[in-house]
């Protein structure tokens, strides 16, 4: 009995096993990217501090109650009108204060895109799928009106270099940039407020 | 001259197929280190509602909060109403401080400051829920929030 060479195992079905793994991995991986609406919420106030006095000329209202639907500045209106209603308001320039303002500088509108205020009022009962869709639509607006200064002072948009920088993608000096966009963000400050929920029937 | 001229046989060669498995196992790793396999054991429902004025979500410095109602298979036991995920199980409002805190305490310690709470909400919630939920944080002082979205916009298709 002498000893016998050990055969060799046949590796022709590695790449079966291989692939039969590969095609799990490929079906069970979901690239997840969460994406969504950024915010800040304001820090907590002291109960007794009187709240700034603001011209109501200068706070655009939106009110949303329990079955979906909008009412901004006392009117009725559809969801698809929010947007060019937001940037009607901001882009007022009401006062003459606001040199690029292309707005129809109605003395009864908003004074400045600095002053300008909007504040969203939501019932509790309302879903949060329309508020979601009332925030992104006011975004849009400010995203909008962003867009069109970055692109007459630097000749690009705002939104796209901002993604450009968030991924990392930037070419060029991104210090110059950021600098650049903050002029554009303290042209059309956000200022969206939030009020206190009101409960069905008040 | 006969050097030069070859033969030709009819038939073609076989490929090598020898170096097939290195291939095949080099897109498996890179898939096994791509997936993530899901931290949470989702508890609620998750139709998120859409948007497209989105930025992305820093995983590194977010703790995430779930809300909606229990789905189907544990609807039974919690009811229908709105409820909070932290982590794996339900948080009550009174509670979602102390879950917080906690969730925090597991970033890294120098993100620990820029936290940004990633709010997961099913679209059929009710916003006082997360108004409630908001309240809270403003007290924990961690006011960045993001509002989780699917990408899309169906304004204006209804």
């Amino acid at each position: 009995m002498g000893r016998r060479a050990t055969p060799e195992v046949n590796a022709g079905s590695m790449a079966d096993i291989a692939f039969l793994l590969l095609i799990f991995f490929l079906v069970t991986t979901t690239i997840e990217k969460d994406k969504g609406i950024a915010r800040q919420l304001p820090p907590e106030q002291p109960e007794n501090i009187d709240p700034p006095k603001l011209k109501e000329k200068n706070i655009f209202i939106v009110n949303v109650n329990k079955s979906d639907q909008l009412l901004v500045e006392d009117n009725l209106m559809n969801i698809i009108d929010l947007r060019l209603a937001a940037i009607e308001f901001l882009d007022n320039g009401g006062d003459g204060s606001c040199t690029f303002c292309k707005g129809k500088r109605d003395p009864a509108s908003s004074d400045n895109p600095d002053k300008a205020i909007i504040s969203v009022q939501n019932d509790r009962e309302t879903s949060y799928k329309t508020y979601i869709q009332v925030q992104n639509e006011l975004v849009a607006a400010y995203s909008f009106l962003r867009d069109r200064e970055s692109q007459r002072l630097y000749g690009w948009k705002f939104t796209e270099v901002k993604r450009a920088l968030g991924e990392g993608s930037y070419l060029g000096n991104k210090d110059a940039a950021q600098e650049k966009m903050k002029t554009i963000q303290d042209l059309f400050p956000m200022k969206l407020s939030e009020a206190e929920p009101k409960t069905a029937g008040q | 001259m006969s050097k030069f001229t070859k033969k030709k046989s009819g038939e073609l060669p076989a490929v090598n197929t020898a170096s097939l498995p290195d291939i095949v196992f080099m897109l498996l790793f890179f898939f096994m280190v791509v997936t993530v396999l899901r931290k949470d054991n989702l508890l609620v429902k998750q139709q998120l509602p859409k948007a497209d004025q989105v930025e992305k979500l820093k995983k590194d410095r977010s703790v995430f909060i779930y809300a909606g109602k229990p789905s189907s298979r544990y609807a039974e036991k919690y009811g229908t109403e709105g409820k909070i995920q932290v982590g794996d199980k339900f948080t009550d409002v009174s509670a979602l401080k102390a879950a917080l805190t906690e969730q925090r305490s597991k970033l890294l310690p120098e993100l620990q400051s820029s936290v940004v709470v990633a709010l997961k909400v099913d679209e059929e919630t009710n916003t006082g829920l997360v108004t409630d939920i908001k309240e809270k944080l403003r007290e924990l002082n961690m006011v960045k929030i993001i509002y989780i979205a699917a990408s899309g916009n169906d304004v204006g298709k209804n």
